[in-house]
């Protein structure tokens, strides 16, 4: 059964090769991207399942014995990842049917949804460190496609700053991976794990640990590399945008994670004392950069950022507690993110525009939006008894238990200016009166927002509400997942085989 | 229409095209030991295309080709899927290679394999590829 890992890389690759045959039938090709992706988030399922009772799965591609091939782990950590890989796959999937337009469609929009889904399941499970950079070229090549997919002129613009900013991350990467492999022969993550805890002088590594962070960084848009992502994630359509809110980032930040508990953080030095900085830092100008927009997309993509310090302090604070947190915050964060951008997109097809000076009583006129909008936006503010509560309530608490008060202050006093952001948008677009001189731009708008968009934004805020609702059963799993990443031991015998 | 180019040039892409095919095909099944591959196979073969789309029209190239461009890609994924695929249906894991040796009729032996299989898909998908790219481009002019 071990094989179970090979199908979150198998399923995209049939999609792909599906959708590429079916060139005539526009209506199957939709049909097979969203099967696919509601089939990824099966398989996920069943591994996270599988993972929580019998462990970590471990498959040998190829029957190459680790460390000569590549191999392909999950942990708690990776099965969580993929599980809301999975759940965003297919809800933005959904989405994407009523939103994308028919030109976008023909030019393959779903098959390079689901080689994105492929990059992204291939950087969770993989268990090698050269193998991961072609998971995130794999992903970033299908992302370049589609940040520019339409070809409009806006788009064109941020996309150049989207290609060339994440070019020169992934060369930082690469040389990171070269001057490693260098110094230690080898890139099997376990190998590598167990091969610079027993080396006295692994702290020549901390060149290759810097070149990772600013790599990680841009890709998790971590201050101060946070510039490129507002500059571009407005500008393409909204479906592909909560895509890449909810999933792209947080694989930058998974990789982070993954990195510094395995490798880098237990051989010492300053890098809890830099993630807590970096945190508290990104945490602030992200929101208070937010604070000042008034293009719904623009407030949300700011977010972003604010809301990946979070997940980077409780790195930083590297207790159980904190670790579980930055993992729970990262699950609350991709569900409510790329519900809120859902809803944003909702908007905008009935008013015809992102401009909040340009939108009004939505509140009045459609009741059951507002109420879309306020659970995603409310649980990204913090408010119980909502997702990000609860994931706010144990980032705060490992804060204070490892006396870390300043930058667990900063995060609770950002948490504030988020409630303001959101309480923006909310009285900008739905509580105050439709400006009249805007009445020719509602024109171009419809007047339903139709099945299609309303049925996945739906499911993400249930499950934001769950999360907050039964936040014991969620927390269970974080918890395990922050321990195995603790204790790397169990990880590097379940690949090494010892 | 008249024609751009030589007479010379035309013949020679005429006479070029089975001549590359079959050079291509003799560089993909030696790459599993020696240079040569499904990737380097699979820019030969797209090239003879290139030229013959060179020498006469795109759309006169397109119509040599046994399948659309796109489905050579298409086709190229599926078969490197089905050879990654074989050793899981056998019970091994994902992407194990399995050997078989095919006997021909003048006592030589030919040897073949997953990763043969795997290296025709992706001479299938690179000659998909590069005649779905450079195509375009011809046509765009």
């Amino acid at each position: 059964m071990e094989n179970l890992l090979m199908l979150p890389l198998v399923l995209p690759v049939l999609a792909a090769i599906v959708s590429l045959f079916a060139k005539n039938s526009l209506n199957f090709r939709k049909a097979s991207g969203v099967f696919f992706t509601l089939a990824q988030l099966v398989v996920a399922v069943v591994i996270l399942v599988k993972v929580y009772r019998d462990g970590i799965l471990v498959l040998h591609v190829g029957s190459w014995p680790a460390p000569f091939g590549i191999t392909l782990v999950a942990d708690m950590f990776s099965a969580i990842m993929l599980f809301f890989a999975g759940l965003i796959g297919f809800t933005v999937s959904v989405y994407a049917l009523g939103l994308m337009d028919e030109r976008r469609l023909k030019f393959h929009f779903y098959l390079l949804f689901n080689i994105l889904l492929l990059g992204v399941n291939g950087a969770f499970i993989t268990g090698d460190v050269f193998n991961l950079y072609v998971w995130f070229e794999v992903m970033l090549i299908a992302s370049f496609v589609l940040i520019t997919l339409g070809g409009e002129r806006k788009q064109l613009e941020g996309a150049v700053k989207y290609v060339t900013i994440n070019m020169v991350s992934s060369m930082l990467f690469l040389a990171a991976a070269g001057l490693l492999y260098g110094k230690m022969g080898t890139l099997n993550m376990a190998d590598l794990a167990m091969k610079l805890q027993n080396d006295p002088s692994s702290n020549l590594v901390a060149s290759s640990a810097m070149l990772f962070f600013i790599a990680f960084g841009i890709k998790a848009a971590v201050f101060p590399f946070f510039f490129w992502l507002p500059a571009s994630y407005h500008t393409p359509p909204v479906a592909v945008t909560a895509l890449f809110a909810g999933l792209l980032t947080k694989v930058g930040v998974y990789a982070m994670i993954r990195f510094f508990t395995l490798f880098f953080i237990p051989l010492g030095g300053i890098w809890k004392e830099l993630f807590l900085i970096t945190g508290g830092l990104t945490m602030l100008i992200g929101v208070f950069t937010a604070a000042s927009q008034y293009d719904i997309r623009r407030i949300l993509s700011f977010h972003i950022i604010s809301q990946i310090g979070y997940m980077i302090m409780g790195l930083g604070f590297f207790t159980p507690l904190g670790i579980a947190g930055a993992i729970y915050y990262m699950g609350h964060n991709i569900v409510a993110k790329t519900n809120t951008f859902m809803v944003g997109g909702m908007v905008s097809k009935l008013k015809g525009t992102f401009e909040l000076k340009s939108i009004g009583g939505l509140y009045k006129t459609k009741p059951y939006l507002a109420l879309l909008f306020i659970i995603p936006a409310f649980a990204l503010a913090g408010v119980p008894p909502l997702s990000g509560f609860f994931g706010k309530f144990i980032l705060v608490k490992a804060g204070f238990d490892s006396h870390h008060f300043f930058v667990t202050g900063i995060s609770l006093f950002v948490g504030l200016i988020t409630l303001f952001s959101m309480i923006k948008i909310w009285n900008e677009g739905f509580w105050k009166k439709q400006p009249e001189e805007a009445d020719e731009v509602v024109n171009y708008a419809e007047k339903k927002v139709g099945f299609a968009l309303v049925f996945p934004s739906v499911v993400l805020a249930l499950f934001s509400i769950g999360m907050g609702v039964a936040v014991g059963f969620f927390f269970d799993f974080c918890m395990t997942a922050a321990q195995q990443l603790l204790e790397p031991s169990a990880y590097i015998n379940a690949v090494l085989g010892k | 229409m008249s024609n751009p180019y030589s007479n010379i040039f035309r013949m020679a892409a005429t006479k070029l095209r089975p001549l590359l095919l079959i050079l291509s095909l003799v560089v993909l099944y030696r790459g599993h030991q020696q240079p040569g591959g499904g990737f380097i196979g699979g820019l030969m073969a797209a090239s003879a295309y290139i030229l013959y789309a060179l020498a006469f029209t795109s759309a006169e190239a397109r119509k040599k080709l046994p399948l659309s461009t796109s489905a050579l890609l298409a086709s190229g994924l599926a078969v490197i899927l089905v050879s990654a695929l074989l050793s899981v249906f056998s019970g091994e894991p994902f992407m194990t290679g399995m050997w078989t040796t095919v006997h021909l009729p003048f006592g030589q032996e030919l040897h073949l394999g997953t990763p043969v299989l795997f290296d025709l898909g992706v001479y299938l998908a690179v000659t998909g590829v590069l005649l779905t790219i450079m195509f375009d481009i011809i046509e765009i002019e």
